[in-house]
């Protein structure tokens, strides 16, 4: 009720400051804020998001380094380096996407079981239709690129939240991805090819692209998973989309405020559609891999894994919540899993201590991000 | 948008008959079902002055601002830009006749750099397909010297919003409109959430915003706000015009007592007065606010011998 001698009181001050704006107002430009601090180029480092995983992936490494039971040290041989960065190339390519995704403010669980779906597509393709390998991958994309536009649009259109809508695609795709080829592939869930891959058509020259190696010497007969080009072609695209063009600026204010976006005339929906069709084409370009790899697939390939991907996007840095996060993060996030796959295999630990250790990694990553991200937020030094 | 016409119609019943105002309502209404939310407003906003609207909570104020900036329709009346009658289909084409508004929310997103956010939505590219990237070196540049015209010197472009304070994310807000081509500025309650010095600063690019030559319209519930820069002066009160009036013809008291409503006050105070006297036993605390409120009625009539 006592409005008035409130006002009044506080008013009385206020006019002053007031007086003194107004003078301001006319006089020159006030020379300089000393709110506004330099920031030394240490400090700007300290800040970058990718930050924890670069410490992570450095840590991990030499964990790693440490523990290493194989007669040959092969942790620190290129058949290490081959070995661990082809379990991170499957993860990475996901990742970096996901991680995008994270940063515009939404998720995506379908994208586990949608790498495996894409494979059974190009299988199907292939074996039971006997499409072009080539115009077999188009479908491929094609089918990735239709679920993740229905994510999209129902995530717009609904207002629900992601996660729920992306948690009934994974089970709605997971259900057909069982169900489905059980019906069209006579009662087996597994899609193999009959004859090498050299009989049908297109698929060697498709395989060279996707699922073959490459730079193999005498101290890596092997070569590299071709996969891993892709994984950086991936992770550089990612990178430039997110920092340098347009698109990516609607990505972080998307995610940071969706409403605030809207008012500065963001294209909100186009631009979060837009990044449910990058998870869903990259799990079609991982499925599209794995085939070429393996010239089979099978039912409930990749379930479980749209988790590794939340991992390495949050260990790399991508914030939860959305408007925060780097597409490098995510890739070097890809590396700490894959390097900790292959890690505990040369340490001669049971693979199940794999889930125990990332579940420390995520636990630590956060922390230290938490840090980051609340100097990036609000301190200056 | 033809000139001519304009200053006519301005002339009927401008104070200012010599200038075309940027933006005009004339006896505009909203209704919400059978709310009558706005009713009777007409208003005006010059060029290179502040055209204050006044108002407490519910006084119709957001409606308003809504139909200046395009996000509702009114009901009745006209809407005019440069004297040209104007339907404004939403906030899209408001934006694209040059009004620009500055919601409270400021539309700034904290964790993004000062750069980013002032392009945000209209950024500069250079290359072509695949190559098409911001030109964040130009959109640095130009940031750089849009907030030093509101006498802000921004040494790290790359800072993020959140750093900044209040005051400087509603600068940036400004500038940003202004970059854009806003003639009119509409800012909602800028001062609300601040602090008295944060105001002070808010009201002082309002002022650099006037000398700029934009027409700016200045919505707030604080006379002690808005006086000291305002140019004119129209009070809300449930959805009616109460007072419109210019500078020269009130006083900070003046406008002071018309918004907190003096002869409304007595009444109350009188009201009170009679609740406390007549209940069996006066509740302390009651009587003690009908005691002030009182004092406050003399008080504000003793400030304001002319009464207006």
């Amino acid at each position: 009720m006592v409005i008035k001698p409130q006002d009044s009181g506080g008013a009385d001050r206020t006019a002053v400051a007031v007086t003194d704006g107004t003078a301001a107002g006319g006089a020159p430009p006030v020379p300089g804020d000393e709110r506004l601090v330099q920031v030394s180029t240490v400090t700007r480092l300290m800040q970058r998001p990718e930050l924890g995983a670069l410490m992570g992936v450095i840590a991990i490494f030499l964990i790693f380094t440490g523990f290493d039971a194989t007669p040959n040290h092969l942790w620190l041989t290129q058949t290490g380096l081959a070995a661990w960065s082809q379990q991170a190339a499957f993860f990475g390519i996901m990742a970096v996407p996901v991680g995008l995704l994270m940063i515009g403010g939404e998720f995506d669980l379908s994208t586990g079981v949608m790498t495996g779906a894409s494979a059974i597509v190009m299988a199907l393709l292939i074996g039971h239709e006997h499409w072009n390998a080539w115009l077999a991958i188009v479908g491929t994309l094609v089918f990735a690129a239709l679920i993740g536009l229905l994510n999209g649009f129902v995530v717009v259109k609904s207002k629900l939240p992601s996660f729920i809508v992306t948690l009934a695609t994974f089970f709605i795709v997971r259900g057909v991805d069982i169900g489905g080829v059980l019906l069209v592939n006579n009662g087996s869930t597994q899609v193999s090819l009959s004859g090498p891959p050299s009989s049908y058509s297109g698929l060697a020259s498709a395989k060279d692209v996707f699922g073959s190696t490459f730079a193999s010497s005498s101290s890596v007969p092997s070569g590299y998973q071709t996969a891993v080009l892709w994984f950086v072609a991936v992770t550089v695209l990612g990178a430039w989309i997110l920092g340098r063009t347009t698109f990516g600026n609607w990505i972080f204010a998307v995610g940071g405020d969706a409403n605030a976006a809207r008012n500065t005339g963001v294209p909100v929906a186009r631009t979060k559609i837009a990044l449910f069709l990058s998870t869903a084409l990259a799990a079609g370009l991982v499925g599209i891999i794995s085939f070429t790899q393996a010239s089979s697939a099978v039912s409930e390939q990749g379930v479980g894994y749209e988790f590794y991907y939340i991992i390495a996007a949050v260990v790399g840095g991508c914030l939860l919540t959305g408007g925060y996060g780097s597409a490098v993060g995510a890739a070097l996030g890809a590396c700490i899993i894959g390097m900790a796959f292959q890690g505990v295999i040369y340490a001669g630990w049971d693979s199940s201590w794999d889930f125990a250790f990332l579940g420390i990694v995520l636990f630590l990553a956060v922390a230290v991000n938490t840090v980051i991200y609340r100097r990036a937020q609000t301190a200056r030094r | 948008m033809s000139a001519d016409a304009g200053g006519a119609l301005a002339a009927g019943g401008g104070v200012v008959a010599s200038e075309v105002p940027l933006l005009e309502v004339r006896d505009v209404a909203k209704y919400f079902g059978s709310v009558n939310a706005l009713q009777g407003i007409s208003l005006k906003v010059y060029p290179g002055e502040v055209t204050c609207v006044l108002g407490d909570n519910g006084a119709g104020k957001s409606t308003l601002i809504k139909i200046l900036s395009g996000v509702f329709q009114p009901d009745e009346g006209q809407f005019l830009i440069s004297g040209a009658p104007m339907t404004l289909a939403g906030p899209r084409e408001a934006r694209t006749n040059g009004i620009a508004t500055v919601f409270q929310d400021l539309a700034t997103i904290p964790l993004m750099s000062l750069w980013r956010n002032f392009f945000l939505g209209q950024e500069p590219t250079v290359g072509w397909g695949p190559l098409r990237r911001m030109d964040a070196r130009k959109a640095r540049a130009i940031m750089r010297n849009e907030l030093m015209k509101m006498g802000i010197d921004v040494r790290d472009p790359n800072q993020n919003v959140g750093t900044l304070s209040g005051g400087e994310r509603q600068a940036l807000a400004i500038a940003r409109a202004v970059y854009f081509g806003a003639r009119v500025l509409i800012l909602d309650e800028p001062t609300s959430a601040l602090g008295v010095r944060q105001s002070g600063i808010v009201l002082k690019y309002i002022v650099q915003a006037r000398e700029l030559g934009k027409g700016v319209i200045f919505i707030t519930h604080n006379p002690h706000h808005a006086y000291p820069v305002g140019d004119r002066f129209y009070l809300l009160k449930r959805g009616r015009l109460m007072a419109s009036v210019l500078k020269s013809e009130t006083t900070i008291d003046g406008l002071t007592d018309m918004m907190a409503g003096g002869t409304e006050l007595e009444e109350l105070s009188r009201e009170l007065m009679g609740l406390t006297a007549g209940a069996g036993a006066p509740d302390p605390e009651l009587v003690e606010v009908a005691r002030e409120l009182a004092e406050e009625v003399s008080g504000s009539a003793a400030e304001t011998p002319d009464g207006s």
